[in-house]
């Protein structure tokens, strides 16, 4: 059976149950009062149903920046954000596909420009207030403004063009793009739908951007999530409570969310987080790394640890493949010169020990990797890359073949010398602040060791590092990660267009500088518009196989994604994806001591 | 008072026995300090048997070959069935004695499997041996920047206090500016401007001419205080009058009188130093790895989880205490020796 058709099954028994309970919305027994005569049609959980009330805490490793949706890029502000609004498609973070949100139903039209979509009657906002088409309206108005520089913009031009908005009455909304865009509709998730009647007047003032810091008043504040703003205290923590007015119900009818409150606890340091953890002042803990998680499990008491394996982050090795043209130093165009040549990365990716970097710097909790899509993708990933095992020869081989040599160096070992007979040294690049990456560039360094490379890790302060790679541009390597926050291919895509920003080893390019770049902006501007899945997998998995042929970036290894809980923390499902164990939280509730026990 | 010259005898003796272990440090290392075993990270120190399980006697020690437990990353246990005879006088890796002559032979060693005696870090490295290199590094470092710091307040200082004037308050106020640095700032700030790629003896030489150059000022002001009131001696008045010349009074009048304070200085500012560079590399602005430097080998510290788990990663910081107590023992009974000097007097 095909993904897509698969795909197709598992959607249509969604919509199935969403057609049934949806239009037979059940009583609820606490449902508030509401000003509408249209009653809410409320989406109904599958999940395990559990018990009302009490409070979660959990820590956050910097404080948010904003709590506007409109501006968040920083993690710890789209993880509070997370759990206050709400979009019209959601991809379930589980499954990896997508359902239902606050749209009841999305229609596709046959030549797949207009996505035609049934809003749920009776929606309210936390504080109250109606919400219907004019507010999708007013949110896509904003997104797509170029004045307001919203992260999510980029997503929404097809074709070179704004996706067009029209409001067919006040539950149908018809979204029609210039070009079939290959992402469907999982283009909505992630968009929150604003509330209008709050943020219309800054908008018109253009004091949006500034509108929405933690110190905005909570009823200044509304979204249509499962929980609202209740407290903010600086340098300490931000308190949500249960938005009485949220749109989904447990298989029971009772109202979701099962929590009072949430409590996010700024603690800046991954140590910090754990001790908290450890002494109970948290419930739940995510993104550990893999030497904290074994210090958890060894002596977990009350608690219980979690490995909800290979995650989307990807780590990886690349060079510095920009022209510096003229302003360089003879010494780093010398250096250029061995890094434009694909023979020598290929080199470097032969003797690279993935399987040691797995087992020293995660323990074994974690995945090799030979292209950036990791193990946790389980759509996306080319089957047909090779796995090649460690092999010293082979890099010797390919070396030789570049022009390289050895003789004995000053030190009595074997060293590598260029054409122009000068040795193979360089330095790489890590952040200091991360221990992990520090450790696998350390590793690296001692495999090039046995090729005659003599390698020095340089760890440097994270934004000195940005700095160097994005703008001087005075770097040899340099040891980074990227984590998708989506499975879908999109995510990326800066990371490979040659003009994305994000293209590391040579970012920003006006027109691409090789080949292969003008292959791979080719394919992804394909696979943006294919009509099928199986279109734009195979526009993608040539992507893969680039990258592994010219080996741009050499790719290292994934880590697991760990977490813990405590044991009364039920419905407790983390996933691979972002936010990892809050994608949930409105099915999370606390089980009392005695129910524990019969776990 | 008598057994004061005694008991620095002893103190000398205990310095000279602990740098001679670190200075021979490759042959009592039995492994090299920078090669990974890749599957044995955070092996536990390896216990020493003369029993077996039989309650037989070996003459010979033996240690039991460590077996990761199934299923885990840094769990070792003994294997009962594979004891490894310790061997002396074993041929190893290569190294270098006092750094020019190639050796192999090594203190003690096994055959086939590696003996971890203080165990290894999380890249399966000896500590034993990193500890050792790193006491070279660590030692050596210490040594160096002290002797450039007391050489340049010896000449500042000597020249300041018996010129005087405005030589000495140029001096002085230069002085007090080097103490009023911060000088963990200052070396971020050199680290910032120097190339990427430097080689780990440039890196250990910055870091000693740096930690080096700015202390000269606290060893400046002694001696200044000692030559101010050396050059109103009777004596230096006399050599004056005779018509004696500036460098000839400094030379060998004013000098000899630092001597000891010179020497108090250095026992207090060699450990201190060691301490610097130690603070520097467990910062990571000081040797680069792998090289190992007691500083960097406590740098994994930084982790809560090397910290709870493994607590053989301690063992560096224990190394540096008998240097410490040797040198701070050894600049108390000179000061003692400079009191009883005084009231011999």
């Amino acid at each position: 059976m095909t993904p897509k058709c698969l795909h197709a099954i598992r959607r249509a028994a969604w919509l199935g149950v969403v057609l049934v309970f949806g239009h037979f919305p059940r009583l609820v027994e606490a449902f508030p009062q509401s000003p509408q005569t249209t009653k809410t049609e409320f989406l109904v959980s599958r999940e395990a149903v559990g018990k009302r009330g009490g409070r979660l805490v959990l820590s956050l490793r910097a404080e948010p920046k904003t709590l506007n949706p409109i501006i968040a890029v920083d993690a710890p502000s789209r993880e509070v954000i997370g759990v206050m609004q709400a979009d019209l498609i959601h991809i379930n973070r589980s499954s990896q596909l997508t359902e239902p949100g606050l749209a009841k139903s999305c229609k596709v039209s046959k030549d797949g420009l207009e996505y035609s979509v049934e809003l749920r009657r009776g929606l309210q906002f936390s504080d109250g207030k109606p919400m219907d088409a004019d507010d999708v309206l007013f949110t896509f108005r904003v997104y797509l403004d170029e004045a307001i520089h919203a992260p999510q913009r980029d997503l929404l031009i097809v074709g070179g063009k704004p996706i067009e908005v029209r409001k067919v009455d006040a539950y149908h909304v018809v979204f029609r793009m210039a070009k079939p865009y290959g992402v469907g509709d999982r283009l909505f998730d992630g968009l929150a739908i604003l509330p209008r009647h709050l943020l219309e007047k800054p908008y018109q003032e253009g004091k949006l951007a500034q509108f929405g810091g933690l110190s905005v008043s909570p009823a200044e504040w509304a979204g249509l999530g499962p929980f609202r703003l209740k407290e903010y205290v600086a340098g300490q923590r931000i308190v949500l409570e249960r938005n009485p007015y949220y749109w989904k119900t447990d298989s029971n009818g009772s109202q979701l969310p099962y929590l009072d409150e949430i409590v996010f606890l700024f603690v800046p340091s991954a140590d910090a987080q754990v001790l908290r953890f450890q002494s109970g002042e948290t419930d739940i803990v995510t993104r550990l790394g893999a030497e904290n998680f074994s210090v958890l499990s060894r002596q977990a008491r009350g608690y219980s640890m979690t490995d909800a394996g290979p995650g989307l982050e990807y780590n990886f090795l690349f060079f510095n493949l920009n022209d510096t043209g003229a302003k360089s130093s003879p010494e780093a165009a010398r250096r250029q010169e061995w890094f434009r040549d694909v023979r020598f990365r290929q080199a470097i990716s032969a003797v690279v020990d993935r399987q040691a970097i797995v087992r020293l710097v995660y323990q074994g909790r974690g995945a090799a990797l030979w292209g950036p899509v990791t193990p946790g993708n389980k759509r996306w990933a080319n089957t047909e890359i090779k796995h090649s095992a460690r092999s010293l020869d082979r890099a010797r081989d390919l070396l030789r073949q570049a022009g390289f040599f050895w003789k004995d160096g000053s030190g009595g070992d074997q060293m590598l010398f260029d054409q122009h007979s000068s040795p193979v040294e360089f330095s790489i690049l890590t952040s200091a602040s991360n221990a992990d990456r520090t450790k696998m560039a350390t590793l690296i360094a001692d495999d090039l060791k046995q090729l005659g490379i003599r390698a020095q890790v340089v760890p440097l302060e994270f934004r000195s590092l940005l700095d160097r790679v994005n703008q001087t541009k005075d770097y040899d390597a340099c040891v980074l990660g990227l984590a998708s926050f989506d499975a879908d291919p999109n995510s990326d895509i800066n990371v490979w267009l040659s003009s994305g920003g994000t293209h590391l080893c040579n970012p920003s390019q006006a027109r691409p500088a090789t080949s292969w770049e003008a292959e791979i902006d080719q394919l992804m501007e394909q696979q943006l518009v294919a009509k099928s899945f199986e279109e734009r997998k195979k526009s993608y998995d040539r992507v893969q196989q680039i990258l592994d042929e010219n080996q741009p970036f050499i790719f290292l290894a994934t880590p697991d994604i760990l977490v813990g809980a405590k044991d009364n923390v039920g419905n407790f499902q983390p996933t691979v994806l972002e936010s990892y164990a809050l994608w949930n939280v409105e099915n999370l509730f606390l089980r009392n001591a005695s129910e524990i026990g019969g776990k | 008072m008598k057994n004061a010259p005694r008991k620095q005898r002893l103190v000398v003796m205990l310095l000279v026995l602990l740098h001679g272990i670190v200075l021979v440090g490759g042959f009592v290392a039995p492994y090299d300090p920078i090669r990974q075993d890749r599957e044995r990270p955070y092996a536990p120190p390896a216990r020493i048997h003369f029993v077996d399980g039989q309650g037989k006697l070996h003459l010979r020690p033996f240690a039991y070959a460590q077996r990761l437990r199934e299923g885990s990353f840094d769990q070792y246990q003994d294997d009962h069935a594979t004891p490894i005879p310790l061997k002396f006088f074993v041929s190893g890796a290569s190294y270098r004695v006092f750094g020019i002559i190639p050796a192999k032979t090594h203190l003690f060693g096994a055959d086939e499997e590696t003996v971890n005696l203080l165990g290894t870090d999380g890249y399966g490295r000896d500590l034993l041996s990193r500890i050792l290199y790193g006491g070279q590094i660590s030692l050596l470092a210490g040594l160096l920047a002290a002797s450039v710091s007391l050489l340049v307040g010896t000449i500042v200082g000597s020249a300041s206090g018996y010129l005087g004037g405005w030589t000495d308050s140029i001096a002085m106020r230069l002085a007090e500016l080097c103490l009023a640095l911060p000088w963990l700032y200052l070396l971020f700030g050199v680290r910032a401007f120097l190339p990427l790629l430097v080689s780990p003896v440039k890196a250990f030489l910055i870091v000693v001419m740096t930690i080096g150059v700015l202390g000269w000022a606290r060893p400046a002001r002694l001696v200044r205080g000692v030559a101010l009131s050396a050059k109103e001696r009777d004596f230096v008045r006399a050599a004056r009058g005779f018509g004696a010349s500036n460098s000839y009074i400094l030379r060998r009048h004013i000098l000899p009188q630092t001597k000891s304070v010179i020497l108090t200085q250095a026992a207090i500012l060699i450990p201190q130093y060691i301490l610097a560079e130690v603070t520097l590399s467990f910062l990571g602005l000081g040797i680069p790895e792998p090289a190992p430097s007691w500083g960097n080998l406590l740098s994994s510290l930084q982790q809560y989880s090397v910290l709870s788990s493994y607590w053989w990663m301690y063992l560096p910081a224990m190394a540096m205490v008998p240097f410490f107590f040797g040198y701070l023992a050894l600049s108390g009974t000179l000061q003692e020796g400079r009191g009883a000097a005084k009231i011999g007097l």
